[in-house]
């Protein structure tokens, strides 16, 4: 057991965390709504893309460094310890790429990895539909062969939660291709070009107020058989690589992210004299119980990333991680609104966006529920009850 | 970064696992905790094996070892739940070495170590300590006042009334210093306190270890309206809150063993996180394992209430999860005037 990072990996932390002290980004602009808080993270990413920091994880012949996933995970802990943004093409770096790295044809890889680096060509993730959220494989957009064009696929459906699809080039799109299949061998996963007015986008209102997501409307979108990842008929595998590659990057992220919310909180606790009395203080408790679950959180996902990359084996933290971290971060909001007071509950304020935003945790990404399941039957090996249909 | 065990101490675990599955079997624990009893035989074995020497000095006639390699000990005996002193003993070892005298060391630790005598560690109000765990078989008591002195007693310098708490896998007592009986430990307490507390987690992690594996594998057969109840969400969540819970403990655990010898700087931090999350784990794990159980949990024969007993007395030993949470507050409230200064 060392609980230290190598001096490669100190190195590596080093050269980062001091190239984010030197390239701030500029200020978050104030106003001028969503787009251009969204031009405003496309710059970043042009920024950090020159300097090679778009996507470390990526191999170096794809524009990569090839960090090691300490490495990655160390990145995703810097970006947020320094506080700046995520590169804006979130989904493309972390999901798309990845998966077309393991799943793309020479050409796909040729024609799409450099544009997702540098930010010039945004994705998204078509995956959800209103009738198969948690039931993923039970999606109904369908795309058949064009008869008077069979390189060419029409696609019909309707698709929900996609972010960022109003700035999208690209979309991750998963649809049914034979109706006949068990329904997680007819799925192919397609690359949509989101360009064509066959692909309507709809806001999302969430209950935030803001529309971070989209509904997708596709009537008879087409989309070349070039664009196939994986074969047809091989969609649930494919779309399965971009799921795991969006449980393990981000998780990083949001840990530290959790740790800054909680360190604020802790500091207007503290502010407001509540801390005091020598831990005796009315939120003492509360808060020592958080931070206790926000160190589990650092030391599982540490355990979780470095236990698959020695051992090759991942153990049962993944989910649990996701679990806890969703859960803690909607009982630290909370807490925060009675100690916060009356502005934690005032629409505008980073607090109640925080209260509010954090509802959305234990469904993305995966449900609670969903995990425990994963947890009962994976983990440890629980019968599976069957359900009626 | 590496969470994962060195082959000797792999080595450790196994060799611990193996030899207390089959010495220490549930048939036995039972027959010593019925009659309030320590496997004699049991611990001579392991006092042979050099088990309670483990984490001593060599110097002192102990293995030289690692926290990390005393907390691998510390949770096979938890799961297993062997009527031996072992976790007093190694309490009252790491007081004596962390703030005894070279004198008290000398005469203490190679006892210790070599299991020729066994000791215990009670915290006192005004020189009366409960509960004190192991205390009736002891050869050397310390007694840790709220203030942080100490003193250090020999069993005939010690007032030793057994109490029969409900644990009866080990002995437990009332006990008070005769009339200046003893002598002070005259280092700072706060080393050995904060490594015996990561020693009470790891048992903590053990227990619950064992509740989770004894729950899944009952339900997994209990069959009920046709179909195993581990088929039921009610049931199969239940078991994933289980698991969630002791990983937690197991995770904040090894962190604190680890800093123990590696960053002891963070060892007052690491510590009360460790005690406040295995204390709350054991006790949320070891209750849903007999709730799991269903009316058969509830039945002296099944042996999941020993655990449950066991992680009742863990978790008060040393202070509570709440207590261990107001430590942390007052740390926390430290790092924060220290990051505003700095």
């Amino acid at each position: 057991m060392d609980l230290t990072f190598s001096p490669k990996e100190t190195a590596f932390r080093d050269e980062l965390r001091a190239w984010l002290a030197d390239n701030p980004p500029d200020p978050e602009p104030t106003d001028g709504g969503e787009d251009a808080h969204y031009a405003w993270r496309r710059d970043w990413q042009r920024r950090l893309y020159d300097a090679g920091w778009a996507a470390p994880s990526w191999p170096t012949e794809y524009g990569g460094r090839g960090a090691t996933p300490s490495e990655s995970a160390i990145y995703f802990e810097e970006i947020g310890r320094a506080r700046v943004p995520l590169a804006a093409n979130t989904l493309g770096l972390l999901l798309g790429g990845p998966t077309l790295m393991v799943w793309g044809t020479d050409e796909q890889k040729e024609r799409y990895l450099a544009p997702i680096l540098s930010g010039e060509e945004i994705w998204c993730q078509g995956f959800s539909e209103p009738d198969a959220g948690s039931d993923l494989a039970s999606l109904k957009t369908r795309a058949v062969r064009d008869p008077a064009h069979p390189d060419e696929w029409v696609v019909t459906g309707q698709k929900v939660w996609t972010s960022g699809a109003q700035y999208s080039k690209w979309c991750m799109l998963v649809a049914r291709t034979d109706q006949e299949a068990a329904k997680h061998k007819g799925l192919t996963y397609f690359l949509m070009d989101m360009e064509q007015d066959a692909v309507q986008i709809r806001p999302l209102r969430q209950i935030t107020g803001e529309a971070e997501f989209n509904e997708l409307f596709i009537e008879e979108a087409r989309i070349p058989d070039a664009n196939v990842v994986g074969g047809v008929g091989n969609g649930w595998k494919v779309a399965l690589t971009t799921l795991m590659n969006e449980r393990a990057g981000l998780g990083f992220a949001l840990q530290i992210r959790l740790r800054q919310l909680l360190d604020d909180l802790i500091a207007a606790a503290a502010e407001r004299g509540l801390l005091e009395n020598g831990g005796a203080g009315s939120y003492s408790d509360a808060l020592a119980e958080l931070h206790v679950r926000c160190e589990s959180i650092r030391l599982l996902a540490w355990k979780g990333l470095t236990d698959a990359e020695r051992y090759g084996q991942p153990g049962p933290e993944g989910s649990l991680v996701k679990w806890l971290w969703s859960d803690t971060n909607q009982r630290l909001t909370e807490l925060a609104a009675e100690i916060i007071g009356p502005e934690a509950l005032t629409m505008g304020t980073s607090w109640s966006y925080e209260l509010l935003r954090a509802r959305g945790n234990t469904i993305e990404g995966g449900t609670t529920e969903v995990l425990k399941n994963i947890v009962a039957e994976r983990v440890l090996g629980l019968p599976r009850l069957k359900v009626a249909v | 970064m590496d969470f994962g065990l060195s082959d000797d101490q792999r080595d450790i675990q196994r060799t611990a696992r193996d030899l207390l599955a089959e010495r220490a079997r549930p048939e036995r624990v039972r027959e010593h905790a019925e009659a309030r009893t320590v496997d004699q035989a049991l611990w001579r074995e392991l006092s042979e094996l050099g088990w309670p020497g483990i984490a001593v000095a060599e110097d002192h006639g102990g293995q030289g070892l690692g926290r990390i390699e005393l907390s691998i000990l510390c949770e096979e005996l938890g799961r297993s739940l062997a009527p031996v002193p072992f976790l007093p003993s190694v309490m009252a070892a790491t007081l004596i070495e962390h703030a005894g005298s070279p004198e008290q060391r000398d005469r203490w630790l190679p006892a210790l170590a070599a299991g020729d005598a066994t000791g215990a560690l009670g915290v006192a109000v005004d020189g009366t300590a409960e509960l004190v765990i192991g205390a009736v078989e002891a050869g050397v008591i310390v007694l840790v006042e709220d203030d942080r002195t100490a003193r250090l007693l020999g069993a005939d310098e010690a007032e030793v009334t057994p109490v029969a708490s409900i644990d009866p896998t080990r002995s437990t007592a009332r006990v008070g210093a005769i009339a200046d009986g003893g002598e002070p430990l005259t280092g700072d307490v706060s080393a050995g306190i904060d490594r015996s507390l990561v020693a009470v987690s790891s048992e903590l992690v053990g227990v619950c270890d064992r509740a989770l594996e004894m729950t899944v594998a009952y339900v997994k057969e209990r069959k009920q309206f046709g179909v195993p109840v581990g088929a039921y969400q009610a049931v199969s969540h239940r078991c994933a809150q289980m698991l969630l819970e002791t990983e937690k403990a197991r995770a904040t655990a090894a962190f604190a063993a680890w800093t123990a010898d590696a960053e002891p700087d963070r060892l007052p931090e690491a510590s009360a996180m460790a005690k406040a999350a295995a204390s709350d784990a054991a006790r949320e794990v070891t209750a849903s394992a007999i709730q799991a159980h269903g009316g058969i949990g509830f039945t002296w024969e099944a042996d999941v209430h020993w655990l449950y007993k066991r992680a009742q007395l863990d978790a008060a030993l040393l202070g509570g999860a709440k207590r261990h949470r107001a430590q942390l507050a007052v740390i926390l409230a430290e790092q924060l005037q220290a990051s505003a200064t700095a």
